[in-house]
């Protein structure tokens, strides 16, 4: 096999290693305004802030590396994507900096506090949903002509749409509660304790609905799954899901504090997982292909380079920053 | 086919939120330099006053630095939403620089920033200003890449076309291109000298209430003396890079000198109203052979005019005209406030002079008044291309319509003004309130049992009972 054959195939994986890194760290942050509206007081919302606002920076940087990389190795489809999906991007980054300065400015203020938590929720919500939006609108497929986005301004809206939209919403707010079960202590544990008992449930029924509808949104995904004894190498990935569903549901009936984080990661993961196989070889179906809309060898080749340099570099003083700021955080805000 | 309307309202967004974004890496490059030097100076000396200082602008750092990385999320993906057509033919060269920017700079920048903001209890002295120069790194290379990338956009090299679409033959040139080293070093020393600016305007705004007379002080004469390096480096540097654009851009000079004819010996245009329907200027203010003496350093050298190409390939003439002009005018005024300043440090009343710290207290936001106004030069001035005499902008537009667009416009419009409005006026409440005393429960792990938090952004900057 040739460069243009491998590497786009390579490229499809580090993206969606990028993409799977910042669902995974921004949804924990993204969990953490979504579920700001259950905080008893200021002082608990406060620390539940606290918890991420060293790290929450560096989190959102895995979307911007998922943009900038898409746009380096497949130019046509970010073209495509951003503006096929115009509107849910929009509304995807007013609310992302709605949420972000609330970080900054909330903590500056007593007379508007209020003010930049309802920021910092809605701010959370909307992103979230917004990105639920814009997943299930891309594993629908969008409309092309010769490469190009074909559809209208409203394409996106659909009945798949929005489930994904509010399932990804309640995921986001499940990876939140158990990354604050891991974080606090006392009250404000017992409070997200109470939250993510539900969420378990509600998230894999969300799961298990996005999964019964998704062979049938096309037949490609359909013959995926279940074509040609497919089904039979295919099937511990919804296997292990379920496994994984019951393993976080007692982990949080036992009240365990580290491994509901881990295995609402894992369910996370398993979910992606199974997404992207329905919609392998194709970067945005119905019909582009990783090798249509990728980038000449000479540009993949070289972003390659670098990033398979840098990115390790950049795991390992993530997990540096972490380990600074590891274990639980205090209830008087003493943190920083 | 793209609406010309649509078409309209994408380049007033791109200008609007490009505009609001610029301001905050001007400032945060030069502040995350300046916040490196205060923790060094601190290690070296461990004099209380660099902590202080360091403790009072990392709290300014942390605001203007989150500003920017919201802004910046968004530039990120505006390529891709109203400017598909240029990410579809010009993303093998822009994508790749763009990626290597967030590999190299901005999880750098974004990682080290949590340590830098809330980890002083947690790690050394040494590794926190290790945190603090890691982040200075990162804004010098984000700059960098983004610099290069807007480069070979005004001097593309190192690409063939296939089918229309840019494929890079070199990287090394692509990187390298002829306007790249000097627009970087002229946009690096800009921001420098922008945070300079507001340093030295806040230090004069303190002496002028006689407040923390100890700390402005130093921080002034440290502005006077970095701005007397780079201020006239600077003009030198913005000579050099003028001379590029002759060679590479010249319509653009010509747009910038107000030139409609080709002559030699052109004067240099101090004012004029270039009335570009009739193609000549109004109410010229001109000094002689000037203009050819600057552009080529030869009394009689020979310059370009606008006339030299047909209409469909100029720039509109008079924004850029003005804008050099208020960019320039600027930094004039840089110059003079420096040489008087280090006249008056002569004589030890630089800290006194009461009308000289006003000087720098209006000169405060007069760095990123200069930036935006040579933005405004260099990117008005290459139009009708997005991409110098290869791709205009009006090919480089998605196909979405007016009404998406105009809803982005507004909605854009209405929260950068809200998170601008508040971002102004809690850097102004901090900037109000000034350097503290550092207590005593903000000790490193080794200098005391860790009591009481650094507490950079609980900090209320209201009064209590506000």
């Amino acid at each position: 096999m040739d460069a243009g054959t491998v590497l786009p195939i390579v490229w499809f994986f580090i993206i969606g290693f990028g993409v799977m890194m910042y669902v995974l760290m921004d949804g924990f942050v993204l969990g953490i305004g979504i579920l700001a509206p259950f905080a008893e007081s200021d002082e608990q919302l406060d620390r539940m802030m606290n918890t991420a606002a060293p790290i929450w920076d560096g989190n959102e940087t895995w979307l911007v590396l998922g943009g900038v990389a898409l746009f380096a190795a497949f130019p046509s489809a970010y073209a495509v994507m951003l503006s096929g999906l115009y509107l849910p991007v929009l509304l995807m980054l007013v609310a992302l900096i709605l949420r972000g300065v609330s970080f900054e400015f909330r903590f500056k203020t007593q007379s508007s506090k209020r003010l930049w938590g309802i920021c910092f929720a809605t701010g959370s919500i909307a992103a979230a949903f917004a990105q639920g939006v814009m997943l299930g609108a891309i594993v629908e497929g969008m409309p092309l002509e010769s490469g190009r986005y074909a559809g209208g301004p409203f394409d996106w809206f659909s009945p798949f749409s929005m489930l994904t939209g509010v399932a990804v919403t309640f995921g986001y707010a499940l990876l939140g509660s158990t990354w604050l079960i891991l974080k606090t202590d006392g009250a404000l544990q017992n409070v997200v304790f109470a939250l993510t008992r539900p969420l378990v449930a509600i998230v894999v029924a969300f799961m298990g609905l996005v999964s019964a509808w998704l062979p049938f949104l096309s037949s490609q995904v359909m013959a995926r799954w279940f074509e040609s004894g497919n089904f039979l190498w295919l099937a511990p990935i919804p296997l292990l899901a379920i496994v994984n569903a019951v393993a976080l549901w007692r982990a949080v009936m036992r009240r365990a504090e580290a491994a509901p984080f881990v295995l609402a990661l894992c369910f996370f993961v398993l979910g992606f997982i199974g997404l992207v196989i329905g919609i392998w070889p194709n970067l945005l179906p119905p019909s582009m292909t990783i090798w249509d809309a990728a980038s000449p060898a000479s540009s993949q080749g070289f972003v390659l380079v670098g990033t398979v340099i840098i990115i390790p570099v950049v795991l390992g003083y993530t997990y540096w920053s972490y380990s600074v700021f590891r274990g639980k955080v205090a209830e008087d805000a003493g943190y920083h | 086919m793209t609406d010309v309307t649509a078409l309209l309202l994408s380049r007033i967004q791109f200008g609007f939120v490009v505009s609001f974004h610029i301001i905050f890496p001007a400032f945060t490059i030069g502040l995350a330099s300046w916040l490196a030097f205060l923790a060094g100076m601190y290690l070296r000396t461990r004099v209380e006053i660099w902590r202080e200082l360091y403790l009072f602008w990392v709290k300014i750092f942390a605001v203007s630095f989150a500003l920017g990385v919201v802004s910046g999320i968004v530039m990120s993906f505006q390529f891709g939403t109203n400017w598909s057509e240029l990410s579809a033919r010009a993303g093998n060269v822009l994508g790749p620089l763009m990626t290597y920017e967030v590999l190299t700079a901005f999880f750098l920048e974004a990682t080290f920033l949590g340590v830098m903001l809330f980890g002083w209890r947690r790690v050394s002295p040494q590794l926190h200003f290790f945190a603090t120069c890691m982040v200075a790194l990162g804004t010098l290379l984000s700059a960098f890449w983004i610099i290069s990338a807007n480069s070979w956009m005004h001097t593309p090299s190192g690409y063939e076309l296939v089918d229309g679409v840019f494929h890079v033959t070199s990287w090394w040139q692509a990187i390298f291109n002829p306007s790249f080293p000097l627009r970087l070093v002229h946009m690096v020393l800009a921001a420098y000298i922008t945070t300079c600016f507001v340093i030295g305007g806040v230090s004069a705004a303190y002496l002028l209430r006689g407040r923390h007379v100890q700390g402005a002080t130093l921080m002034l004469k440290l502005a006077v003396a970095f701005a007397a390096i780079a201020v006239p480096l600077q003009i030198v540097v913005g000579d050099l890079h003028g001379l590029a654009v002759h060679k590479y851009q010249p319509v653009k000079l010509a747009a910038i000198e107000g030139h409609w004819e080709t002559k030699r010996g052109v004067p240099l245009l101090l004012f004029a109203w270039p009335d570009e329907a009739a193609e000549r200027n109004e109410y010229e203010v001109a000094i002689p052979k000037l203009g050819s003496l600057i552009i080529t350093h030869d009394l009689n050298g020979e310059i370009a005019g606008l006339k030299e190409v047909p209409r469909s390939e100029r720039p509109p003439v008079a924004p850029v005209f003005f804008a050099f002009r208020v960019m320039v005018g600027v930094g004039v005024l840089m110059l003079l406030a420096v040489i008087v300043s280090l006249v008056a440090w002569r004589r030890g009343r630089l800290a006194t002079s009461r009308s000289l710290l006003r000087a720098w207290m209006v000169l405060t936001p007069s760095g990123f008044i200069a930036v935006l106004a040579g933005w405004y030069t260099t990117e008005i001035g290459r139009q009708p291309y997005v991409i110098y005499g290869l791709m205009r902008t009006a090919e480089a537009h998605s196909a979405v319509g007016v009404a998406s667009v105009a809803t982005s416009l507004i909605v854009f419009a209405a929260v950068y003004l809200f998170i601008f409005a508040a971002g102004t006026y809690y850097l102004l409440k901090l900037l109000r309130k000034g350097p503290q005393p550092v207590a005593e429960d903000m000790r490193h792990p080794q200098d005391k049992r860790p009591a009481r938090p650094l507490s950079v952004p609980e900090e209320s900057v209201e009064m209590s009972g506000s």
